[in-house]
């Protein structure tokens, strides 16, 4: 067998430790770790974009706030939706709404590309804001978990706490292992190659904006995928959930971690909530109550990150082991 | 003497007031090097952004085996075997010198959506990138990163990343700028052994080079063709010599 990489053994011990948290962490933090992975999903999508095609996206919540929606618009009021129907069916309308919000926005470049991007999501946010049908400014209860059942058999329950962090811990690997398949396939290096001179790859012959549309259908289905999760999880959905607030908060995890390594985005989402939580339990010292002040704090410290990690916090790993030993052959090539 | 494969007509290319190009009709014929010279600003490589499709013209045509490809876009002219260098090297910097290759290799591919098997599973797309590291006598540097080579070596990567694509047809701007003396040579060498299967358009300021080089020669002053026609004539027109060579001489 090769020799493992460090950074392998790491990811493999944090796994382990993921796999085992159920075991002794009580409900809270198993739902905490829930949560917190779900989001690790829809940081991972944008990581898509942002990281290795150069798509800075600050309307992803769209595609992640909308697949909530499906979720609650699929479940009879009162009932639970089936799972096997409505997972997918939430999936495919926010790679509908990505096709179709990625067909105009692509168009664009750079700092109108964001601007662009941030004024669809807006649109979708005031669709459900403003009308009636989704609930308004207000949102929707999903009373019920979707039901995981095939002709009558139950594989696991959604209900459970402790089965909805394995399902979501299952789809965390498998989307991992997924885009690191897809990074080093065909597409994934013409991506890749979109981000670094995306000029150079047309007089090369590659229609880029085919492989850059099929990319960011593909991050809008993901980005479902974990907004299906996070509406059915929380039980209720709200035009925040697809607000300009929710995209810059992904991106700011993404960007924390460090863009363009699936881990970076992992590991970003895991960063910002834990510390986030960490934050709002701060003491109160004398008069001051520093928890009431969490988010000068957080401010802070995205700063400093962003200012002396210029790779995110996977960036201190690297730093490490740099220390350690001679640099090792760039990793795009 | 058969048809020309790439050929332009009264092409022109207007930046506002400015015409880069200016009415310029020229013909490119397999195995044959058409060089054009001509001082800075003349329009060499606005004509040659115009033949890759890089730039849209303003007005004229450009046939490619007979059709006009003027509306097309670059990535569409480069599949239809337009190969093109750059002037000022346009390489991915942080890719290895293979993988540069590897990409451009993988570009005559039918379609890249291909989203499951490894890129490197792919031994074609591996050989054409090895061949095309080869031919320009890369092949020792393949695994470094692009950002670490010489200027020079990194020219050669970027006319190593054109023929990994296969063109029939080379457009070539300035490909000895910055080499050293060796690697000119060798260049030169590759030039006149890709001549064979190749219609070539080179834009060059080495003039031991393009005299070396040319079958065909084109002097551009201010956007326009001032003279066109083989070397000799070209050494001997008294318009050619005012106008460029002699400065070129005295000045370089």
């Amino acid at each position: 067998m090769r020799r493992l990489r460090p950074g392998t053994i790491v990811l493999l011990a944090c796994l382990l430790v993921l796999a085992l948290l159920p075991a002794f962490a009580e409900k809270y933090y198993v739902q905490l770790f829930t949560k917190i992975m779900i989001m690790a999903i829809f940081a991972m999508s944008l990581d898509l974009l942002v990281g290795f095609t150069g798509l800075v996206s600050l309307g992803h919540a769209a595609f992640f706030g909308l697949a909530g929606y499906v979720l609650a618009f699929a479940a009879p009021q009162y009932e639970a939706a089936n799972l096997w129907l409505s997972l997918p069916l939430a999936m495919a309308c926010s790679g509908l709404l990505a096709l179709l919000i990625g067909a105009l926005v692509l168009r664009t470049s750079g700092i109108y590309f964001i601007m662009v991007t941030l004024a669809f999501a807006q649109m979708v946010f005031f669709l459900f804001h403003d009308t009636e049908f989704g609930g308004g400014a207000d949102g929707i209860y999903v009373y019920a978990k979707p039901v995981a059942a095939i002709a009558g058999w139950e594989p696991f329950t959604l209900e459970n706490h402790v089965h909805f962090y394995f399902v979501v811990l299952v789809l965390l690997v498998l989307v991992y292992a997924a885009l690191r398949m897809l990074l080093a396939s065909l597409f994934g290096r013409v991506i890749v190659g979109i981000r670094v001179n995306e000029q150079r790859m047309k007089s090369l012959g590659y229609r880029t904006f085919r492989y850059k549309l099929v990319c960011f259908v593909l991050a809008g289905v993901l980005a479902g995928m974990a907004g299906y999760f996070a509406a059915a999880q929380f039980g209720f959905v709200s035009p925040e959930t697809l607000g300009w607030h929710q995209s810059g908060s992904v991106l700011m995890m993404v960007i924390l971690g460090g863009m363009g390594t699936l881990t970076g985005a992992v590991l970003g989402a895991f960063a910002m909530i834990l510390l986030e939580l960490g934050l709002q339990d701060l003491p109160r010292i004398g008069g001051l109550d520093l928890a009431k002040h969490w988010q000068l704090f957080m401010g802070g410290f995205i700063v400093l990150a962003v200012l002396l990690l210029p790779h995110g916090l996977l960036g201190l790993g690297q730093l490490a082991s740099k220390l350690r030993r001679k640099p090792v052959e760039a990793r795009d090539g | 003497m058969a048809e020309a494969v790439l050929r332009t007509e009264r092409l022109s290319k207007h930046f506002g007031g400015l015409a880069a190009v200016n009415d310029v009709s020229l013909e490119f014929y397999t195995d044959q090097i058409h060089a054009v010279i001509g001082p800075n600003g003349a329009g060499k490589t606005t004509l040659t952004s115009l033949l890759s499709g890089d730039l849209p013209p303003t007005y004229g045509h450009i046939y490619l085996d007979g059709e006009d490809v003027a509306a097309l876009s670059a990535d569409r002219i480069s599949q239809r075997g337009v190969g093109r260098s750059y002037q000022k090297t346009n390489i991915f910097l942080p890719f290895s010198v293979f993988e540069n290759c590897r990409i451009a290799a993988q570009s005559r591919r039918k379609s890249s959506m291909r989203f499951v098997r490894p890129a490197l599973a792919y031994r074609e797309v591996v050989r054409e990138a090895e061949r095309a590291l080869a031919e320009v006598g890369l092949e020792h540097r393949a695994h470094e990163t692009a950002a670490s080579l010489s200027h020079g070596e990194q020219r050669q990567l970027e006319i190593a990343m054109t023929l990994a694509t296969r063109p029939r047809i080379l457009l070539l701007d300035e490909p000895l700028a910055g080499m050293g003396g060796e690697e000119s040579a060798r260049m030169v060498e590759l030039l006149r052994k890709l001549k064979q299967a190749h219609a070539m358009l080179l834009v060059e300021h080495d003039m031991d080079a393009v005299f070396a080089l040319a079958d065909r020669l084109t002097v551009m002053v201010d956007g326009r063709v001032l003279e066109s026609g083989p070397p000799e004539l070209i050494r001997a027109s008294s318009a050619v010599q005012e106008a460029y060579l002699g400065t070129e001489e005295s000045g370089q």
